[in-house]
Formats: C-alpha cells, structure tokens, sequence
C-alpha cells in the first residue's frame, strides 16, 4: 500500500496528505492513531516509539474519520458529552462546550437528534467534537466534506487556534486546507 | 472508570430511546415459551417436568437475539474508533457493551421467567430458583454473546453466524442452569449447580473481554 514514507511535524505545523482516491490517505491516518498496524516502520512522538505506551499517544489524539461517530438517537450536546466522558474527562467544563458548539454555528440544535441534522450539520459536530478534545494532535479524514462557506471558515478558525496554541495536524483532504505555511505530502506518487 | 459508567450510561440511553428493540426481545421470549403449554396440552406433570429447560433454551435465543446490534451499530457509524482511540484499555469498554446488554436482556429475562413458569404449573419455590439461576447464568450469555458478535463483526449474515458461534458456548450453562432446577426438583443440590453455574459466569468475565478487544481490533482494520 504505503512504502518509503517518512516526515515529521513540529508544533504549530499541519500536514495536508493529497492524492488519489484509493492512494492511501485514509490508512495512512488509521495507522498513525494505530488503528491499522503498519508491517515496517516507526511512528515516533518526541523520539519516542508511540507503541511503547499506546494509550497515552491515543489520549495525544483528537480523530474525525470520514464517518462521525456520532450517534443519531442522542442529541449533539449528549453526543458531545459521552465523547468527553469516554476520552476520560469525567466534568466537561459547559463553557467550553457552548463556546465550541457556537463556534460551528450549533447552539441552537444542540438538542436536536443527530439523526434530523443534515451531513453538513453532523461534520460540524463532529468537529465539534475534536475541538473539544483538546489534544495536541488532529487526525483528520476529509474535514471539509459537507462543510458550506461559512462552517468552512469555522474549521479554518478553529484549525489556526489549535497551530498558535502548540497543536499540530494532519488532514487527508481534496480541498485546500487553507491555513498559512501548511505542509503537503502527496501520496501515490512514484518516487 | 469514568469512561466505563459513560459507556454503560450512553447504551442505557440509546435502548431508552428505542424501547421497541428491548420489546420484541421480551415479547419474543413470552410467546416462545408460552407455545410450549400450546403444543404440548396441559397436563401439568409434563411440563413442570419439561419447564426449566423450554424456560432456559428460550432466555438463551432471546438474548441472542438481540446480540447482533452489540457492535454493529457502533461499528456502522464510527463510535467504534472513538472506543479503539479512547486513552483508556478496550478490555473494559467490551465490559461496559456486555454489562448494558445484560441490564437491558438478561435482567428483565430473569425478572419475566417465574411469571411465564406459572404457565408450566411451577410452584413457588421453583419459581424463585428459576430467577435466581438466570440472574446468576445470563451474564455469561451476554458475554459469550458479545465475544460472538464481535467476531462477527463486518460479515454477512452475522446472525446466523453469530448464533452458530454463541449457541455450542452456551452449552455448559444450560446445562447447569435447567440442571439446578433439576436438582431441586429432584432432591438433588441445587447449591453446587448454583455454584457451578457462578463459576461459569467468572471465567467468562475472566477471559471474553480480552478475547472481545481484539476481535475488535481485528475488526478496525
């Protein structure tokens, strides 16, 4: 699938992977929050093999696949709550929340089933959700799937927030991320 | 441990907004044995002698009914990853899935048995055993249960596979669960059946969680 890749991220830094459909982005993703196990190779946080310690890496994480992982008889504020709750932050601050949840434009159906939202509304509470995190490092699948202009410039906002405050990511994505001194890897090229 | 009482609080909630699939699961157990004393005819001899095992057969098909949901749904819409990507061992969020199932199968099975046994012409101090050996022998099924459905995870047809890997585990509880009525019947000890029946129900939460976590795993790939 994937052969002779390397590169590394300092803080601050996002890496968009392009490529073809097919080429490996996903995967790529899945291995580095070790949900797929490479054949060869190293995954290294601060030189630091990241299978040494799985959980610990995993709490460094904040995932949003190309599903949402949101379940659609609970509410997006309930949604929100159990993902805190099951990353192990047992009293999600409701500040935080609301703050987050306005940012993406969701206040007001923070009660609504996720199963009435639209595939737009649930990519912004699903980003919602990563926000929340609060992890160092986004994994991200297609973040700007969905979106509409306005939840767009939301993600960039909250992108640019996560860099400045000593995150970094990593977005398998078609679309330009837009953020300033992104880094691009393209995947499914010879070389 | 948070993460645990969430897990268990959020499946709780998600029956709670469907109460119909926990429904049929109990209304499928109530006409299953209620056919029995149907097709049998009503002498009272026959099917007290025939109750504990028509009563236990058709708890352990009404919990497995219900099984092939256990990951599925989770695995349908992406949880699943968010469980594989929680900081926190897989082991216990495979506990949390089967420790809801079993409140929301097992439990209301072993509540609705000694009414429908009232069918069988059972008398009270059988009733009451009939109860106390479901609510002692349905944690295993829920956990066989859930290690069958996470081995299944992705196939097709996952329930009649699922079936076809649960139904032979099960046998031993079965056995000692219909036996422990038996036995009480008979004049037999209904105490070591009861402690045998426990015993299952210990090694299965001893071994099925780490069994279940990597049959997930597997499964995230």
């Amino acid at each position: 699938m994937i052969e002779r890749l390397s590169f590394g991220l300092a803080t601050g830094e996002v890496l968009a992977l392009v490529g073809r459909n097919g080429s490996g982005k996903t995967t790529l993703l899945r291995a580095l929050a070790l949900l797929v196990r490479p054949e060869a190779g190293a995954i290294r946080w601060q030189g630091v093999d990241v299978t040494a310690d799985p959980e610990t890496w995993r709490g460094r994480l904040a995932w949003l696949g190309h599903l949402e992982g949101l379940k659609g008889d609970l509410s997006v504020a309930e949604n929100l709550r159990v993902a805190e709750r099951l990353r192990g932050d047992a009293s999600p601050d409701i500040g935080r929340v609301e703050a987050a949840l306005a940012a993406f434009d969701l206040l007001g159906l923070a009660d609504r089933p996720v199963r009435t939202l639209s595939a737009g509304q649930r990519r912004r509470a699903a980003l919602t959700r990563v926000v929340l995190a609060d992890a160092a490092v986004w994994l991200l699948d297609e973040p700007l799937n969905a979106l509409d202009g306005p939840a767009q410039v939301a993600f960039r906002v909250a992108l640019a927030n996560h860099l400045a405050g000593g995150g970094l990511a990593i977005a398998a994505t078609h679309a330009d991320l837009g953020v300033a001194g992104g880094r691009t890897l393209e995947l499914g090229r010879a070389g | 441990m948070s993460g645990f009482a969430a897990l268990v609080g959020r499946d709780l909630r998600l029956v709670w907004r469907r109460p119909g699939d926990v429904a049929v699961v109990l209304a499928f157990f109530v006409v299953a044995t209620t056919l029995f004393p149907l097709g049998i005819g009503p002498e009272a001899n026959v099917l007290a002698r025939i109750a504990a095992g028509v009563l236990w057969c058709a708890a352990l098909f009404s919990a497995l009914l219900s099984l092939d949901r256990l990951f599925a749904a989770d695995f349908e819409d992406g949880t699943l990853d968010l469980l594989l990507l929680a900081p926190w061992p897989l082991e216990l969020a495979a506990l949390a899935k089967c420790c809801a199932h079993w409140i929301v199968t097992g439990l209301p099975l072993a509540a609705l048995a000694p009414v429908l046994g009232v069918a069988f012409g059972l008398g009270p101090e059988v009733l009451q055993a009939l109860a106390v050996t479901l609510l002692v022998g349905t944690p295993t099924l829920s956990l066989i249960g859930g290690l069958a459905a996470a081995l299944t995870l992705g196939a097709r047809k996952s329930g009649a596979l699922l079936a076809l890997l649960a139904l032979p585990l099960c046998v031993p509880t079965l056995i000692f669960g219909a036996g422990a009525i038996e036995a009480l019947a008979t004049g037999g000890d209904f105490g070591a059946h009861l402690a045998v029946l426990a015993a299952l129900a210990l090694v299965a939460l001893a071994t099925t969680p780490w069994a279940i976590a990597a049959a997930l795993r597997q499964a995230g790939e």
